[in-house]
């Protein structure tokens, strides 16, 4: 099951209109002719009161109403209009029974599950409330989301992340989030409820996609009220068109008034506005990313510095030891040999990473008694014991403090390796036997391939990155200069974050960053966009606005660019469909008024075949552009950082000119197969 | 090249070379910086203000500059009413003209008010010298308001974040003494020695070569004819207006009236440009203005030259061009520049009859006032134009994937509104007052003289021209009845103050919010792209509004006439 709905969610190319989901699309699109839904959709409303009127006007013409021309004119626009309105339901369903299916295949991994509570008892998952304490063990399914309160264990996320690969939490750190439906694989945790069931982020985020919660969004409001006022326009345009063509002798039926009214009104942006932007919210869906509401995704858009953690972002996780530096008199033999033992028990990465530099088998050692010395904050140094020798490995300063405690002398050869690997951005180990300096290793962040185009992709995006790190303003700098970022924050602590972003937003710019800690939590609800790592804790992910379910910290920069995307379909669209007016206006104006006065004939510059075959060439282009465009809504207008002044030529050459030009040759193809009926 | 076409371009480029420096000057005066007429200006607008007790330095928020301007105007109102009621009795009427009608005064006072001067009435008979007088000082003070509305909209833009947007008598008394005054001057001059009369007595008396003794009006044509250029107001002091041999005497008159009425328009758009800092986008405003206004100004000078093949198949010789309407000493081209320069810039004086223009011509006539928006009047001109750029912003904001946001501050949806609101009011009013008339034959659409297409081009002609406050005619309607008087002077008043206060509002609510600094995802508001956006975004939404009203009139006479 886990593996199938894995697959599922992972599989981001699935074709825009699977089988499943267009037929409940397609009777949704009934279910939305409902006026109480039309309503909400001026332009569209404005459609549905056409088409009504039609069919009264079609059927008056049976019962001997005249000068309106034939029933089966008057009932095929009728149908045309009928269908211009299923076109513009179905697009909003298809988006939205997309955006459910992909919520629900992450929703699915939270079937009933058992869940031992605390005292012994097992109930099911779904009777799980806020504040109940669960235990699980290796092998049990998580039934619902959680905060580790004892425990540590490895568990397996695949179902929600895709990524095989096990991942550890614990009590107390800033990973003791658990998400229902993964696996535990080792060990025992217990666990508190964290949220009331139905009201987990993946629960808002389907209910957002449903549109039962879907609010619309500043920038859509204002969309809205400019094809509105469009949509006025035209009303008027058309209304004052009927004195107009009485006063020149030149009676217009009421079919050929509300096709024109209809092809003049943006019905292209106003059928496809709210699957452009569910679809939206869908593609960050699609990226793992779970979105709190549809404005998060727009003001991912518009972000102007976006704040990056150093590790796990531009650096690979962990350091690695890169060379090593013996002190002039030390054996390089003994040197390695002293290395490898006091990494033998350092379990982390750059442990490892030492010893495997060495290339040594530190087993090939035979040691008596051996008693390791752990890390601890106040030594910064470990090591290991065994006969009457002991070995250290440590921060410089650390060790250089044992060494002239016990009254040696720290080389100078060693102090200047320590700041010349520093100023590279690395990190120098002092290895010491029985106080006494051996010598240095070198460690050297890995800064993550590709990362340099990533953000050089983002400051032609006119985004600003800023890299936020532990380490000293030195190390940072280089780093910071090697990765490409524009600033960074050295030595940062929680609160440097937070000045920052306020120092930023004070500027007027908006501000994106990723946080995991109950620390970062300020900050992340201080951050315009804020996006909470899953394995983050609870405080962190009700803080931000988004949720990354891969814990991927580059994961900023797609969001950034879904938000882009959104803006510029419904831009793009707006455009395309008020550019398609031109064509139309050619098509009716002449159809409208030729019997009266034929020297307008002259307008009729597609030579189309004859009035009624003009409207209904009109009417059908306007009603297929809207399933033809279905898939652009969808997928989104692909962004080019190509600056802000290129991308408007290119998108006002596409979409504007293209606009203008498409509905000609789309009329009069139409207008070539229409004729052979009329 | 023709002197007739040259004529034109060294009118162009006179105006344009003074309005640069004139825009500079204009920047400083607003910004409150010294200048040289200072000596002689500051005691006198001291003055101004203590007696009527206005402190100056009292910064207003946009709210209260729309209070102070709409106060302001209603006064003037009701005292223009009572000079136009009862100029029969008032002094300076040696004709002894009657006083208007209650309608009759409510359009004139309406129509001068609004900067418009539509007149429904023929100044020789119609109204007396202080009528005259007091136009006159309508026509100073309309220009004043609509410049310090659009200093508003500059001060908006000055400042990073703020509600104080000046002091709106500051800037009204400024555009007064300091602007408007000085260049009538300098043009008053021009007409005197050309023989433009400049007296308070009656009627003369004269002689003509047949012996006949004609009465000929005269009066303080002088004083009066300047303003009604510079302030682009339009007003004429004789009926056939600047087609009146004494209002505009020569081609040299005609040439100073021109520049005159084109200067501030034009050199609005560089003091916004200095004022704000900005020059480079000032140059793409002109830019986006000259184009338009080439695109239709060019075609109608050649139309006119080309003549009426109506009349070419008469077998009436038309080399000198379509003559109908036309005065001699000026001829077709100058006069098809002029029907432009009118109408797009909403001074509504003309030199020729539009009504007898080339079918196209008329077209253009009307799309120039459709538009509004091209240099547009003193003021109204940048404040029409601003809605526009809203509009443009937020389209290519959306296209190139940012929340829109121009000089730094987002549009959202209030200022969608409002903007809407005002570019939708536009073709409402010449709509659905064209529509009345046509729907009403009895007291609208029997006011035409010709029947048929033309007929309905001068009805179109008469509301687009109310509601872009231009003025002009298409004369040939009947147009002093109540039912057009009444209406036009309704769509006059909308499509003056509507005009005013959205914009004023959206840039005042602009200005309250934060700014954000550019960066390279920044839209230029100040390259050709986003100009070619705006002049797109002017040309559809025109083309979108009025095509059907065109196709039935101009174009409708167009296609016949071929």
């Amino acid at each position: 099951m886990v593996q199938k709905i894995n697959i599922m969610s992972k599989s981001k190319n699935t074709s825009l209109f699977q089988p499943e989901l267009m037929n409940e699309a397609f009777k949704q699109s009934f279910v939305k002719l409902n006026p109480k839904i039309m309503f909400h959709n001026p332009v569209m409303f404005t459609v549905w009161v056409g088409t009504l009127v039609m069919l009264f006007v079609s059927f008056s013409t049976l019962f001997g109403v005249e000068g309106q021309g034939s029933f089966v004119y008057n009932f095929t626009v009728f149908i045309i209009l009928f269908l211009t309105l299923l076109f513009a339901n179905f697009a909003e369903a298809i988006a939205e029974a997309r955006g459910k299916a992909q919520a629900d295949s992450l929703r699915k991994t939270r079937e009933e599950t058992p869940a031992k509570l605390e005292n012994g008892k097992t109930i099911s998952s779904s009777q799980l409330k806020k504040g109940d304490v669960f235990l699980c063990e290796a092998g049990d399914t998580i039934p619902t989301d959680g905060e580790i309160i004892e425990g540590l264990a490895t568990i397996d996320e695949s179902a929600i992340t895709g990524e095989s690969a096990p991942v550890i939490r614990e009590a107390g750190g800033d990973k003791s989030s658990v998400t229902g439906g993964t696996k535990v694989l080792s060990d025992k945790i217990k666990v508190v409820v964290t949220t009331q069931p139905g009201e987990s982020f993946l629960d808002k985020m389907i209910a957002l996609v449903e549109g039962a919660s879907r609010q619309k969004t500043p920038n859509e409001i204002a969309l809205t009220i400019l094809l509105a006022g469009f949509t006025l326009v035209f009303i008027i345009v058309c209304i004052t068109l009927k004195p107009f063509a009485d006063y020149a002798n030149a009676p217009i039926t009421i079919a050929a008034f509300i096709s024109l009214f209809v092809c003049l009104i943006p019905t292209t942006i106003g059928g496809l506005l709210s699957a452009i932007g569910i679809a939206g919210m869908d593609r960050a869906l699609r990226a793992n990313v779970i979105t709190k509401s549809g404005k998060a995704v727009e003001t991912a858009g518009d972000i102007d510095v976006l704040l990056l953690d150093k590790t796990g972002t531009i650096t690979i996780g962990n350091r690695k030891a890169t060379k090593f530096y013996p002190t002039t008199g030390v054996d390089e033999k003994h040197f390695l040999k002293a290395v490898v033992l006091s990494s033998m028990a350092d379990e982390t990465p750059e442990g490892k990473s030492i010893i495997e530099l060495a290339g040594v088998n530190p087993l090939n050692y035979k040691l008596e008694n051996p008693r390791y010395i752990k890390f601890t904050a106040e030594t910064r140094s470990s090591g290991i014991d065994f006969e009457n020798i002991r070995i250290r490995k440590g921060a410089s300063d650390a060790i250089k403090n044992l060494v002239e405690k016990a009254g040696n002398h720290f080389p100078k050869e060693v102090a200047d390796w320590v700041t010349q690997i520093s100023s590279n951005g690395g990190t120098p180990l002092v290895v010491s036997e029985n106080e006494n300096v051996l010598g240095v290793v070198e460690l050297q962040d890995i800064i993550k391939p590709g990362i340099q185009e990533r953000f050089e992709r983002l400051r032609k995006m006119g985004i600003k990155t800023v890299m936020v790190t532990g380490d000293n303003p030195m190390t940072a700098k280089y780093i910071a200069e090697k990765a490409g970022v524009d600033d960074f924050i050295a030595e940062a602590r929680p609160e440097d974050k937070m000045e920052y972003i306020k120092k930023e937003q004070a500027d007027g710019r908006l501000v994106a960053m990723m946080g995991d800690g109950t620390n970062d939590a300020p900050a992340l609800a201080q951050a315009n966009v804020g996006v909470a790592m899953n394995s983050g804790t609870q405080a962190a992910k009700e803080a931000g606005n988004m949720v990354d379910l891969d814990n991927d910290p580059t994961k900023l920069i797609e969001i950034v660019e879904i938000g882009k995307q959104l803006l510029m379909t419904r831009g793009t669209l707006t455009t395309f469909s008020i550019a398609n007016d031109v064509a139309k206006y050619f098509a009716i104006i002449p159809a409208l008024f030729i019997a009266a006065i034929p020297a307008l004939n002259e307008l009729n510059i597609m030579n189309l075949h004859s009035p009624e075959s003009a409207i209904l060439s009109a009417v059908i282009f306007n009603a297929i552009i809207i399933p033809l465009l279905i898939p652009l809504a969808l997928k989104g207008v692909a962004y080019k950082p190509i600056g802000a002044s290129a991308l408007l030529r290119r998108n006002l050459f596409i979409y504007g000119l293209g606009g203008i030009i498409v509905p000609f040759i789309g009329i009069k193809l139409i207008d070539i197969v229409v004729s052979i009926f009329i | 090249m023709n002197t007739e076409i040259l004529g034109i371009i060294a009118m162009f480029t006179i105006t344009l070379l003074l309005a640069i420096p004139l825009g500079k000057y204009m920047a400083k005066v607003y910004a409150g910086e010294r200048t040289l007429l200072d000596p002689v200006f500051n005691p006198l607008e001291k003055l101004f203000f203590k007696v009527s007790g206005i402190n100056s330095k009292n910064e207003m928020t946009w709210k209260q500059h729309l209070v102070a301007l709409l106060t302001i105007n209603l006064l003037w109102f009701l005292m223009s009413m009572f000079v136009l009621m009862n100029m029969s009795w008032l002094p300076l009427n040696p004709d002894g003209n009657p006083s208007q009608s209650v309608d009759l005064a409510f359009n004139t006072t309406i129509s001068f008010l609004v900067n418009c001067n539509l007149q429904h009435y023929s100044g020789e008979t119609g109204i007396s010298y202080l009528g005259q007088l007091w136009l006159m000082f309508l026509q100073f003070v309309t220009a004043g308001v609509g410049m310090a509305a659009a200093v508003v909209i500059f001060k908006a833009f000055k400042e990073k974040s703020t509600t104080q947007l000046g002091n709106f008598y500051d800037f009204f008394v400024k555009s007064c003494t300091r602007i408007l005054l000085p260049l009538s001057l300098i043009v008053a001059l021009v007409l005197v020695f050309e023989g433009t009369p400049m007296t308070f007595e009656g009627k003369d008396t004269i002689t003509n070569l047949q012996g006949d003794t004609v009465q000929v009006s005269t009066g303080p044509v002088a004083a009066f004819v300047p303003i009604k250029h510079v302030g682009t107001n339009g007003g004429g002091f004789f009926g056939v207006n600047g087609a009146h041999p004494l209002e505009n005497p020569s081609f040299l008159t005609n040439m100073t009236e021109m520049v005159a009425q084109f200067i501030i328009p034009m050199a609005m758009i560089f003091a916004f440009g200095f004022f704000i800092r900005r020059r480079r986008f000032a140059w793409m405003v002109f830019g986006v203005m000259t184009v338009g206004f080439l695109l239709l100004a060019i075609p109608n000078i050649i139309m006119e030259m080309n003549g009426n093949p109506e009349i070419a198949k008469m077998g009436i010789d038309n080399s000198l061009g379509a003559m109908e309407g036309k005065e001699v000493r000026i001829g077709a081209a100058a006069s098809g520049f002029w029907s432009i320069v009118t109408t797009v810039i909403s001074t509504g004086s003309i030199n020729s009859m539009h009504d007898s223009s080339m079918p196209l011509s008329g077209m253009n006539e009307l799309l120039a006032m459709m538009i509004n928006a091209y240099y547009g009047g003193v003021g109204a001109g940048i404040l029409n134009f601003f809605i526009f750029i809203i509009l443009a912003v937020f389209i290519s904001g959306l296209m190139v994937g940012r929340t829109p946001e121009f000089m730094g501050k987002k549009i959202e949806a209030r200022e969608m509104k409002i903007a809407m609101i005002i570019a939708l009011f536009h073709p409402f009013l010449i709509l659905v007052g064209t529509a009345l008339a046509a729907a009403f034959p009895t007291v609208g659409s029997a006011a035409i003289s010709n029947p048929g297409f033309h007929g309905f081009s001068q009805m179109l002609y008469e509301y687009t021209s109310s509601a872009a406050n231009n003025g002009s005619g298409f004369e040939g309607l009947g147009d002093n009845t109540p039912f057009w008087n009444i209406s036009t002077g309704i769509v006059l008043l909308l499509g003056r103050f509507l005009p005013i206060i959205g914009p004023v509002a959206i840039a005042g609510l602009l200005a309250e919010k934060k700014f954000i600094p550019e960066s390279s995802g920044t839209l230029k508001t100040d390259t050709s792209t986003f100009g070619l956006v705006i002049f797109v975004v002017i040309a559809i939404v025109a083309a979108l509004s009025f095509f059907p009203a065109l196709a039935l009139g101009p174009i409708a006479e167009y296609f016949s006439l071929k």
